[in-house]
């Protein structure tokens, strides 16, 4: 009888304090999504299917969307997105599109009528200008999406890849041997 | 009483280290070059900004470019001349890339700018008065890493013990500092007195290879005669890369310098003894650093060092001492276990220049590399490593791109000295593998950083849209309440005017009525 009191009183408490500390340490929305997000490069191009990387990230969460759909991640991202949830990287789906080194809008200045549409289409805002002004990329914050280059009347925006200066200069891979190749 | 020494692990000792070609001859200054090509980043940390355009005159000392930074040292005019250009040119890097560089035509006058000597009086000079003068100078390390000197002469609230002057020399070919020692050792224990006063720092301790006897005679006998107290060249075994910084520090005091530390987190502060002179220059003298010493060796008739003018292009230091710069197969700048390959022959000697060695194909120490074969996992590159790192399982974690698995096991701390890439006995290219494993992960980290960047902006321009939306709403919400209003408004005013004309009718109505009462029937009467 004692037993059974005691462990009844025990249930209760812990009860109550799981209860508390439910609405005490509740973490507000989705913590899975989050870390998704925080894997995915941002670029906001929309190839994925979704509007920017978080509906991603939350569509990948709930199980609605695949992980190999964010062609400028590429395989990168895909096997981090694997390591997270626990499962088997994929090829990228080519339907999305395909990897490639990263490149910045650079707009010609010489044909651009300041029409602003392409300011309108910048997910992260690096475009400036105004109305019947030129407009200029800032390269230090263009994501390369490429969403700017549709709405363009005039074509007047070309991807350009980035130049490497010295102090972003990195050590190439070492050539493979062709001892090392396999033989066949 | 002879000094407890300690040994790092690892480390190599070479059976010939080719020191005696280049020091049979005294060391003389390179014939005048008809261009002095001077990179804006010639050290680590920022590059420094032209102060000059071309057309200008600039006199021998003369500040070209100016530090943007803390770590960043402002540039000399080498000698007296026109600036030519300040635009890209090729320069000495491992890229083969191009840089801001100002170009300077000399006009043989070797016109000094005025100068001024703290000779008497840097002891009175407090010490960061004292780091400004070593900043102005431009002085960065001359052994080859070229960290920014006033930056180690500032130890912060930490207190200096020691100071290490580093004499080691330890890398094969390289004499520079052997004959500076030599034939300058009175300004380098000058120099180190000075560097002693900015740190506060208790006693000097001047570190030299066991395989330059001469050079610790030369300054043992300096310290005798200058400063008797407080000073002590050490000898210390030849073993490379006793010159590392950390491993200096380990062998002289037993003490290591923690992984993510700097040596004066311990209480010491490393400097090699070729700055130490250049910054006795720059005191007694107020010399900036204009020139260095430098060895030209390997594949040439007269190997030998040469104090060379920054700028000087090496194709002509090689022909100076009798070589052909055009057969050569490389051009090493550098030593060759860390010097590397020059992709042209005119390229510019800059502060860090220490060494010019020069593969004409006929070097049997220089042969270059070997076919990779496949690792054996014999383990030598583990015993040869003198930060005791495992270099077989950093090669395999670089070599599959699980480059995080490489920070775990410490890349960062690996100092490229090249010791596991010399032992391999399969000739894997260890310490490329190394720098390519570090400049992915700073490449990762520059594009995280990025893309939080991206984050934060598309997330702000989300904010920015909903925002907009929702005022453009409330605008529209007053307009229509406006609006709302006026047409009430004139409602209200019809409604008066409506009323007052039924009020009006009304009374016409009225009116018209007792008239019609008042009046008698006449037709009755009648």
């Amino acid at each position: 009888m004692n037993a059974i009191l005691v462990l009844g009183i025990l249930a209760v408490v812990f009860g109550l304090l799981l209860g508390f500390a439910a609405v005490r340490f509740r973490v507000e929305g989705d913590p899975l999504a989050e870390r998704i997000n925080q894997i995915l490069p941002q670029t906001q191009c929309g190839q994925c299917g979704y509007p920017g990387c978080r509906p991603y990230a939350e569509a990948i969460a709930i199980g609605e969307a695949d992980i190999n759909q964010c062609p400028p991640g590429g395989e990168a991202t895909i096997e981090a997105l694997a390591d997270l949830l626990g499962v088997e990287p994929k090829p990228l789906n080519e339907e999305h599109g395909v990897e490639k080194e990263k490149r910045v809008a650079r707009i010609n200045e010489e044909l651009c009528i300041g029409c602003t549409l392409c300011i309108q289409a910048c997910p992260v805002d690096a475009i400036v200008g105004a109305a019947k002004q030129m407009h200029t990329v800032i390269e230090k914050e263009c994501t390369g999406c490429e969403l700017c280059l549709p709405p363009c009347p005039v074509d007047c925006i070309d991807m350009v890849p980035l130049q490497t200066d010295i102090a972003h200069w990195q050590w190439p891979a070492p050539e493979p041997s062709p001892a090392l190749e396999p033989r066949s | 009483m002879k000094r407890e020494l300690f040994s790092f692990t690892g480390g190599i000792r070479f059976d010939d280290y080719h020191k005696r070609e280049s020091t049979r001859q005294a060391v003389v200054a390179a014939p005048l070059p008809a261009r002095l090509v001077l990179p804006l980043h010639q050290h680590i940390g920022e590059g420094g900004e032209a102060l000059v355009q071309p057309g200008d005159k600039v006199l021998k000392g003369q500040p070209i470019a100016r530090a943007v930074s803390y770590v960043s040292a402002p540039l000399h005019a080498p000698t007296s001349g026109t600036v030519v250009k300040v635009g890209d040119e090729k320069v000495p890097h491992p890229s083969g890339l191009s840089a801001p560089c100002i170009v300077i035509e000399p006009d043989g006058e070797d016109t000094w700018a005025p100068r001024q000597s703290h000779a008497r009086d840097y002891a009175e000079m407090n010490p960061s008065a004292l780091r400004n003068l070593i900043r102005e100078a431009g002085i960065v390390g001359l052994g080859g890493a070229g960290f920014p000197s006033y930056v180690k002469l500032n130890p912060g609230h930490n207190p200096v013990e020691t100071l290490i002057l580093n004499g080691a020399e330890c890398e094969p070919f390289i004499t520079c500092d052997d004959m500076l020692m030599r034939q300058r050792a009175d300004e380098i224990v000058k120099g180190s007195l000075i560097i002693r006063h900015a740190l506060g720092a208790r006693q000097t301790l001047i570190a030299i290879e066991d395989n330059k006897p001469e050079a610790i005679a030369a300054m043992r006998g300096a310290v005798q005669r200058l400063a008797p107290e407080h000073t002590e060249v050490v000898s210390v075994p030849t073993l490379y890369p006793a010159g590392g910084e950390k491993q200096l520090i380990y062998t002289l005091t037993g003490k290591e310098v923690p992984s993510d530390g700097l040596p004066v987190h311990i209480g010491v502060v490393c400097q090699n003894v070729a700055t130490t002179g250049a910054i006795f220059r720059a005191v007694y003298h107020g010399e900036p650093l204009l020139s260095r010493w430098l060895t030209v060796t390997g594949g040439v008739a007269e190997p030998r060092n040469l104090e060379v003018l920054l700028g000087t292009p090496v194709d002509e230091l090689i022909r100076f001492c009798g070589g052909k710069p055009e057969r050569c197969r490389r051009i090493i700048m550098g030593g060759p276990m860390m010097g590397f390959a020059l992709h042209a022959h005119d390229l510019p000697v800059i502060k860090t220049t220490n060494c010019i060695l020069v593969d004409d194909g006929r070097q049997p120490d220089l042969a270059g590399r070997q076919y990779a074969m496949p690792c054996i996992r014999c383990g030598a590159c583990a015993d040869a490593c003198p930060v005791r790192l495992l270099p077989q399982q950093l090669y395999w974690y670089a070599q599959a791109g699980e480059f995080d698995r490489c920070q775990e096991y410490h890349l960062f701390d690996c100092i490229e000295c090249g010791c596991c890439d010399y032992v391999c006995p399969a000739h894997l290219p260890l310490v490329q593998y190394y720098r390519y494993a570090k400049g992915e992960i700073w490449k990762r980290e520059r594009e995280r950083q990025q893309a939080e960047l991206a984050r934060e902006r598309h997330e702000f321009r989300l904010f920015r849209l909903e925002r907009e939306k929702k005022e453009r709403a409330a605008k529209r919400q007053q307009k229509k309440a406006a609006l709302a209003k006026e047409t009430s408004a004139q409602g209200d005013a019809q409604a008066k005017q409506a009323a007052i004309q039924a009020a009006l009718e009304r009374v016409k109505a009225k009116k018209a009525r007792q008239t019609r009462e008042n009046t008698p029937p006449e037709q009755g009467d009648s």
